[in-house]
């Protein structure tokens, strides 16, 4: 079997991580930020404690990264949800099969209701999203939804249960150039812990999807650690090595992440590690540094100052108008996956870049 | 003297700065650049037209009289590149194509293989070609043979800033290949736009340093200034850079004493 990122992280041991990126000093912040290039061992250095003093500093350089790779621009996005059946036990999440929440799919008229609603609001690239469920939403399912979405979308990304690779090529060939999956926790112990039962317990064919989209022919792969299920500095780092990894073996492969920071949702887990602004700054500002070339996504699951606050300081890419129930841009109904907290319309959030220096940008890739 | 004119795909162009559009706050910073430096030549991404809006559209912002020159920012390959190409001129965006074959995200460095791949099958197709390419004479003749109408050597990655970083070879290829050299990517300054010019490039393409400058009008108006010097002094045929201090008394006079 090939090398696969499976191997790469089994070779770092948690706790030895931990104790490193604990013992960085402020004078190795400092080196780290003077280097025109970052390492990997860099990036445990920017997670540290120590580094969560050297906020402005590196404030400072990631704006100035960002803006030479990306200039005064933001891409904007909304997400569609197909389907909330789920067969997974993901103690945390508000589609866990136990969850009781009426659940449906759409069929293609209500996805073309959908998606016209959508595009009336000027919405360009979507992301088109299932639970996991091979029953309720397979792959032929998936299928059609992207040929239909195709006739409203200029770019169409999937956020799926993890396929087989020439499953994502034939998605690719019908019009998705995007897909998008989180690891939730790359620390195996608590991922186990976290995904009880289902097929998602799978933790290494979860941890080789994205690299499965890449070789399938995906034009853009997203992952992303869920904030809140384990420890942050350790996840980000993870979170880093495999967007390096990916970086490195599939260079024409735009690589992006997600920081994902849990919310309330039906079954109310109570976040078992949860991170502040001010951390959840200082995660970004490293993904940054280390990758200059990245895209960085923020969901409407932060509150709309806080992402207001965050444009110009990594941000390559956020939703807007999302709504995160199935149906619900056409009309509303069913149980969303998670409580937004920015409920601006996409209009509203178009002017907000307007007025903060940043065009925003809603069609940055054509189907050809 | 005649006339020092750049012309390229027949046309006769009033500037030899040519600016792109995809990183400014807002489209609508285009207009006043092009009214307050000259510039005549604008690429845009054929990925991001989107003929459906009105505000987002950033053709509605190309003054007319100026050259539209779409690139196919996001080609991965040939194939991709020829594609984006066909769907720039049938959304009417004229004959001019910048290509640009990308596959490392990283660095952003074009792909010369697939570049010059394209540019044979787009020149056939009648397209104006202006291929973007990392400096390399060999690759440059390949693309004068396969019918480009100029070729962009980049003078550092894009974004960069960094300036002339592959000045030796983009000599070379001014020297050597009898199309524009326009220089394309890594720019930072005026000085280094200057500089360029000065070497014998025919243009050179500003985006980054103009639209992540304070102010950009201001900064494109300073790049449009600084070509215009730059192609002047190399009309004008500069000195020769000297090592050493022209002695006075020639060390070799006494050789000549007599006569």
């Amino acid at each position: 079997m090939l090398m696969s990122f499976y191997d790469v992280i089994q070779e770092y041991d948690k706790f030895a991580l931990n104790r490193e990126i604990q013992k960085a000093d402020t004078e190795d912040v400092k080196r780290a930020l003077s280097k025109e290039s970052l390492l990997i061992q860099d990036f445990a250095v920017l997670v540290s404690p120590a580094a969560s003093l050297c906020l402005e500093e590196m404030a400072k350089k990631a704006q100035h990264i960002t803006l030479q790779h990306f200039g005064k621009a933001v891409v904007l996005y909304a997400p569609i949800y197909l389907a909330n059946y789920c067969v997974n036990h993901c103690v945390y999440c508000g589609f866990n099969s136990k969850n009781i929440l009426s659940r449906r799919k759409l069929s293609l008229d209500e996805l073309s209701r959908e998606a016209e609603s959508l595009s009336q609001r000027g919405i360009k690239h979507i992301l088109l999203l299932t639970g996991e469920s091979r029953k309720h939403s397979p792959v032929r399912y998936i299928e059609n939804c992207v040929r239909e979405a195709g006739k409203y979308f200029s770019s169409i990304s999937l956020e799926v249960y993890p396929l087989e690779e020439d499953d994502y090529r034939m998605l690719a060939e019908t019009g998705a150039d995007g897909l998008t999956v989180y690891q939730e926790i790359y620390d195996r112990d608590v991922y186990a812990v976290m995904h009880p039962a289902g097929p998602k317990k799978n933790y290494r064919f979860r941890l080789d999807t994205p690299e499965r989209g890449c070789r399938g022919g995906m034009r853009s792969v997203g992952i992303g650690a869920l904030l809140g299920l384990g420890d942050w500095r350790t996840e980000a780092f993870y979170t880093a090595l495999h967007a390096y990894y990916l970086t490195k073996k599939y260079p024409d492969v735009e690589i992006s992440v997600s920081l994902p920071r849990m919310r309330p949702h039906a079954g109310s887990f109570p976040v078992q590690c949860p991170v502040n602004d001010k951390e959840f700054v200082q995660i970004m500002l490293a993904f940054r540094l280390l990758l200059p070339h990245i895209g960085i996504t923020i969901s409407t699951r932060e509150r709309a100052d806080f992402r207001d606050n965050l444009i110009g300081l990594g941000v390559t890419r956020m939703s807007a108008g999302s709504v995160t129930e199935v149906g619900g841009y056409s009309n509303k109904r069913g149980d969303g996956q998670f409580e937004v907290s920015d409920e601006r319309s996409v209009e509203e959030i178009r002017q907000m870049l307007y007025r903060k220096g940043y065009q925003p940008v809603f069609k940055d890739w054509q189907y050809i | 003297m005649t006339e020092d004119k750049l012309i390229i795909g027949g046309i006769s162009l009033k500037n030899r700065l040519f600016i792109g559009s995809g990183k400014y706050s807002s489209n609508a910073l285009i207009p006043q650049i092009i009214e307050k430096s000259g510039v005549h030549v604008v690429t845009v991404a054929v990925r991001r037209v989107d003929p459906g809006v009105k505000e987002e559209n950033v053709l509605n912002y190309i003054p007319e009289g100026c050259i539209l020159m779409p690139n196919t920012s996001g080609a991965r390959n040939a194939e991709e590149a020829v594609r984006l190409a066909r769907l720039a001129r049938a959304m009417g965006c004229g004959n001019w194509i910048k290509i640009e074959v990308i596959s490392d995200t990283k660095y952003l460095l074009p792909d010369n293989q697939e570049t010059l791949k394209a540019t044979e099958i787009l020149a056939k197709e009648g397209f104006t070609v202006l291929p973007y390419m990392s400096p390399e004479l060999m690759t440059a003749r390949r693309l004068y043979n396969a019918g480009a109408a100029a070729v962009m050597p980049l003078g550092a990655p894009i974004g960069t800033n960094k300036g002339l970083k592959t000045k030796e070879l983009i000599k070379i290829m001014i020297d050597e290949i009898d199309l524009p050299i326009i220089v394309d990517a890594g720019i930072g300054k005026p000085s280094e736009a200057a500089e360029a010019m000065e070497l014998g490039a025919a243009a050179v393409l500003v985006n980054t340093a103009i639209a992540a400058a304070g102010n950009p009008v201001g900064m494109a108006e300073a790049f449009s200034l600084a070509v215009m010097a730059g192609r002047k002094a190399f009309l004008s045929g500069a000195g020769a850079v000297r090592e050493y201090a022209e002695a006075s008394s020639p060390l070799t006079g006494f050789l000549y004493a007599k006569e």
